[in-house]
């Protein structure tokens, strides 16, 4: 089977068995793979056979998903065309999509109200349709407040503006760490929260999911969106990391 | 369901700013308020909206009545005695009303020490 895709099409058959209700994670836990491959390499030998992902013997989940699926596709329910056009739209949506979005509120404060506001509409009118699977909340990071998403009960992430969530996200470390040691948790990921900067964790328990609208770095006055979107990373907008002008950019710019 | 209408406000229990303390009950199967919050007293950050409830929805349920969901933010110092970061650190979790009781003390958000009026 193809493993590769087994994840999300598990995913989709999943999402729409519960009616489209919520967008969780069920693809975590025991189930072994996940599409951000954050993999650790071994650089002993770049020429070292590879492992295939799929070589040894399924796991339960993967036998339940193809059985399922299949099952699914018999009786009518979904297509093979529809799962992989599900796999196609998971696929296109990317944190660049996310950091469009930041670059555009940085640039326009009454865009950035809108967003707070009422999201949809602020996203419809720069052609994002980011659908109803869940709602969604932008939360502001300002002088007084760093905010940073975690969602403790699984993986809830705001996947139609950042893509496949990294492996990391899903972790147990972090989801259970992020939530008793924040500030410990950013440290590792190189950011230094001072004192008196709030830190805010939002933790995503129900059916908002949550994005990091980031600070305007100081340095990037009359900047264009282009230019401004490229210091937003996915993790800027977890709230895992601020974005930083580098000196030579600023230079340059 | 994003922008809510004011008839939703006005069924909600609670308002922004409200002290509401977590039931600690435990809860068989599907559940979406986490262990670590459970007995624990937080204020009303806004009230989301009305949501399907999850704990029916699970079990392939309509989910029916939806129910009203809050953000609830806490002070971290409260969740865990042993927080070393500053005291106006805070988390923030969203809580369905059946789960929200009121709370006795005083909103958390002032540093006084809370008094038992």
């Amino acid at each position: 089977m193809a493993g590769g895709r087994s994840d999300a099409r598990a995913a989709v058959a999943q999402t729409k068995v519960q009616g489209m209700t919520h967008d969780h994670d069920h693809g975590h836990g025991s189930h072994g793979h996940d599409h951000d491959h954050d993999h650790d390499h071994d650089h002993g030998d770049p020429h070292a056979p590879q492992k295939d992902h799929d070589a040894g013997p399924m796991t339960g989940y993967e036998v339940l998903e193809g059985a399922l699926r299949r099952l699914l596709v018999e009786k009518g329910v979904l297509t093979e065309k529809e799962i992989a056009a599900q796999i196609d739209l998971m696929d296109s949506r990317s944190a660049a999509l996310g950091a469009k979005v930041i670059a555009r509120a940085w640039v326009d404060p009454r865009f950035k109200a809108r967003l707070l506001q009422d999201y949809r509409a602020a996203l419809a009118e720069v052609g994002i349709d980011i659908g109803h699977v869940a709602e969604f909340k932008v939360v502001e990071n300002t002088a007084d407040v760093h905010n940073v998403i975690v969602c403790t009960l699984c993986s809830c992430y705001p996947k139609m503006l950042l893509g496949i969530p990294p492996a990391w996200y899903k972790s147990l470390a972090y989801r259970s760490r992020t939530v008793i040691d924040p500030r410990g948790v950013l440290v590792e990921f190189g950011v230094k929260i001072p004192a008196k900067q709030q830190v805010r964790v939002h933790d995503s328990t129900a059916d908002l999911r949550y994005i990091v609208l980031p600070a305007r770095p100081a340095g990037t006055e009359g900047w264009s969106e282009e230019q401004l979107a490229a210091l937003v990373t996915r993790d800027c907008m977890i709230g895992t990391a601020v974005p930083a002008v580098a000196a030579r950019e600023t230079a340059s710019a | 369901m994003n922008a809510m209408d004011q008839a939703q406000r006005t069924h909600a229990r609670f308002s922004a700013g409200d002290a509401v303390k977590i039931d600690d009950r435990p809860a068989l199967g599907h559940c979406r308020t986490p262990w670590y919050l459970r007995g624990h007293v937080g204020v009303v950050a806004e009230v989301l909206g009305k949501f399907r409830d999850p704990e029916r929805l699970a079990y392939h349920r309509p989910g029916l009545p939806a129910l009203i969901l809050y953000k609830v933010r806490f002070r971290q110092k409260d969740i865990w005695p042993q927080y070393s970061g500053p005291a106006a650190d805070t988390l923030e979790a969203d809580i369905y009303e059946p789960w929200l009781a009121a709370a006795p003390t005083p909103a958390p958000r002032s540093r006084k020490r809370k008094s038992k009026a």
